[in-house]
């Protein structure tokens, strides 16, 4: 354990993750309100799956463009908890039949399908969002990795997925809540999740637990399972002919994206009162790769920053400039694709960072030349990547 | 199904079959595009959806010009507008290839990425150039009618039309693949880079003609999609996931892999769509071509070349 903990913090990445945690738990509370606060944790929810991505994409070379599948099985499931929880009975009870959720009724449905019963159960529902994901994306990753479907098969295939996925969802409105998604979502636990106060707290949680997800993120890819998956993206059939069952390390990436992913969604659904299947469709999906794109698919820091900035400039342009965003959004990740495929890290890595170091050595003994990200190793043996 | 007699189903069968036919056409215009820029270079389209748009706001532009300035040629101008939207598309998937596929190469899941932010620009250009709203195109009187062999059956003049439009794009196509000296010099490419730039082919002017005859192509399909629904700036993007699952399901590069399950997918959906709704449809056919492809990663008609 203490080895393990000296690998996260000794040698790389503390000084960018501290800098993350004293943004996300102390600069921005103490400049924004509630409300702005909640929509940086909406932000932060979707950071989640940006940071699933640059494990899968970035560093496993496992492109999907159906991350908004898990992260709406993990909003979904937490949706699902709030709604039977906000519809008891007696605030029901104008309902022909009471004690189910309000969208069911109108839909003639007058009794609780059998697969919304175990969310009565908190319990159930946590399990849910930690396993249902990474089970999913476990049966995907197994029937393609292992027959050896990969690249860009595998991203259209994963969008083909979301798709049904939405259709399904949209189309059987009775059991879940179709286009308008679930709503109205109040109390957990008794808890009521709409007070300041509550999204405070939701704030935090979420913050906390996605720099959980980024030390994870670090930890996994500094032991030797992480130098595997580099060598696999680079090189899959010389680890192949080593010896390795290539399928069984990129389904694992798959599934902890995909349970990064799905404990985005559930924070999500917390933090927003509501999930629908506009959250989670073909467009948001290819999304959270632009999330990841523009923060560096290198960087599992810069994938937060990328779905900060990105969505904070979605905020700014579509309310300023409606027709706007669409050129930029698509522009911006022209540009990222084309000049610069490592993002924003990447960036950093190359221009700014020789020159903070540069000015750190100055104050500094030589011999800690400090390296923020894990980027800068990786960076160049990717250059030569097919 | 027992509420329908045999003769019901017979007629059913017809109706549904040949609405099929029509999605079959549209979708197999769209795919051929595709499966020649993926054959080809290995490169992802995404706004191929987009340049159908192109094609079918072409025709539409077109046929306002027409109808404001020679009323006498509306009988005619849907002859026009095919060769025009090919040529608007074409020369737009070249100007594209020049900005930026060509610096794309050897990066497939990057070009997917790019071509997607194109698509977002595209749609939005669209939008800004002709409103949100769908626009639809005023058809010459005879494309109008529809042909009725029994009083059951009812099958529209313009699916037919469109058929046998495909059918002479598919041939062209297949002309052009297979018999012409382009076509040599695509197989060419496609089978070995480097050993066809040492014989003298110039690969690049290769790459780029097949990607913009394919985008053409799309142009052609947009031309088809405005005689049997209208078009809005989106219109592209609910076609382009079906499109590809074609050219997967197909095995990619193959032309006659890419007819035969653009014909399996566009009849399956139509015919099940008729028994458990258009959505339901959807699913159950996308759901069965990702576990045949599970099955047979390479598709229907395996190209068997080494690479």
């Amino acid at each position: 354990m203490n080895n393990l903990l000296s690998m996260i913090l000794g040698k790389r990445g503390l000084g960018g993750v501290l800098i993350l945690a004293a943004l996300i738990l102390v600069v921005l509370p103490a400049l924004m309100g509630i409300d702005e606060l909640n929509l940086a944790g909406r932000y932060l929810s979707f950071a989640f799956v940006a940071v699933g991505l640059v494990m899968a994409w970035g560093y496993g070379g496992v492109l999907s463009l159906g991350q908004g599948i898990f992260f709406g099985i993990g909003g979904y499931a937490m949706a699902m908890f709030l709604k039977l929880e906000a519809s008891d009975p007696e605030s029901t009870s104008i309902q022909t039949t009471p004690g189910i959720p309000d969208f069911m009724d109108w839909n003639q449905i007058t009794a609780l399908p059998w697969f919304w019963e175990p969310f009565n159960s908190l319990v159930f529902t946590l399990f849910a969002i930690l396993t249902l994901p990474a089970l999913f994306a476990w049966i995907i990753g197994t029937a393609m990795f292992k027959r050896r479907v990969s690249g860009v098969y595998f991203a259209i295939i994963t969008q083909a997925i979301v798709v049904i996925l939405t259709i399904l969802i949209i189309g059987q409105q009775g059991l879940t809540g179709g286009v308008n998604g679930i709503t109205d979502l109040r109390t957990l636990k008794g808890w009521d999740i709409r007070t300041d106060e509550a999204l405070f707290i939701l704030y935090y949680v979420n913050a906390v637990l996605l720099i959980g997800a980024v030390l994870l993120g670090m930890w996994i890819l500094s032991t030797k399972y992480g130098r595997i998956l580099i060598a696999m993206r680079d090189r899959e059939d010389r680890v192949r002919f080593s010896g390795y069952d290539v399928a069984n390390f990129k389904v694992f990436v798959f599934c902890v994206a995909a349970l990064m992913s799905g404990i985005g969604g559930a924070m999500f659904t917390l933090q927003v009162g509501f999930m629908s299947p506009s959250i989670i469709g073909i467009v948001p999906s290819i999304e959270f790769v632009i999330f990841a794109a523009v923060g560096g698919r290198l960087s599992l820091l810069g994938a937060v920053y990328g779905a900060l900035l990105v969505s904070y400039a979605r905020t700014m342009v579509a309310e300023a400039y409606p027709q706007l965003w669409l050129f930029v959004i698509g522009g911006v990740f022209i540009a990222v694709v084309m000049f610069a495929p490592y993002g924003l890290a990447g960036l950093y890595n190359k221009y700014l960072q020789p020159r903070v170091d540069g000015f750190m050595s100055r104050f500094r003994k030589p011999e800690a030349p400090v390296s923020k990200t894990l980027d800068a190793p990786t960076t160049e043996s990717t250059e030569v990547q097919r | 199904m027992g509420d329908f007699s045999a003769q019901d189903l017979m007629a059913i069968g017809a109706m549904q079959g040949f609405a099929g036919l029509s999605f079959f056409s549209v979708l197999l215009l769209m795919a051929l595009g595709l499966a020649i820029i993926y054959g080809q270079m290995r490169v992802i389209n995404m706004a191929h959806g987009e340049f159908m748009v192109i094609g079918a706001y072409t025709t539409y532009m077109l046929s306002g010009l027409v109808s404001s300035h020679a009323p006498w040629a509306m009988e005619f101008y849907i002859f026009l507008a095919i060769p025009a939207s090919f040529l608007t598309a074409f020369l737009f998937g070249l100007f594209i290839e020049m900005v930026m596929i060509r610096h794309l190469y050897h990066r497939p899941l990057d070009t997917l990425l790019a071509t997607w932010g194109l698509a977002l620009i595209m749609q939005q250009i669209f939008r800004s150039t002709f409103g949100a709203r769908e626009v639809s195109v005023s058809l010459p009187d005879w494309l109008q009618g529809s042909w009725r062999p029994t009083p059951m059956i009812d099958i529209p003049i313009s699916g037919l039309s469109i058929m046998v439009l495909t059918l002479f794009v598919t041939v062209g196509v297949l002309w052009f693949m297979y018999r012409s000296r382009w076509g040599l010099r695509v197989r060419c490419t496609m089978a070995s880079r480097e050993m066809s730039g040492a014989v003298g082919i110039n690969t690049k002017w290769v790459d780029r003609i097949t990607f913009a005859v394919g985008c053409g192509i799309a142009g052609i399909a947009g031309a088809a999609f405005t005689t049997i629904s209208s078009t809005g700036p989106t219109s592209g993007t609910l076609y382009i996931v079906d499109t590809f699952l074609v050219v997967v399901f197909g095995g990619a590069g193959s032309i006659m892999g890419t007819v035969a399950s653009s014909f399996v997918i566009a009849q399956g959906q139509s015919l099940l769509e008729f028994f458990i709704g258009s959505s339901m449809a959807k699913v159950a056919t996308l759901l069965t071509i990702i576990v045949i492809l599970m099955i047979r990663p390479q598709g229907l008609f395996a190209s068997k070349v080494r690479r």
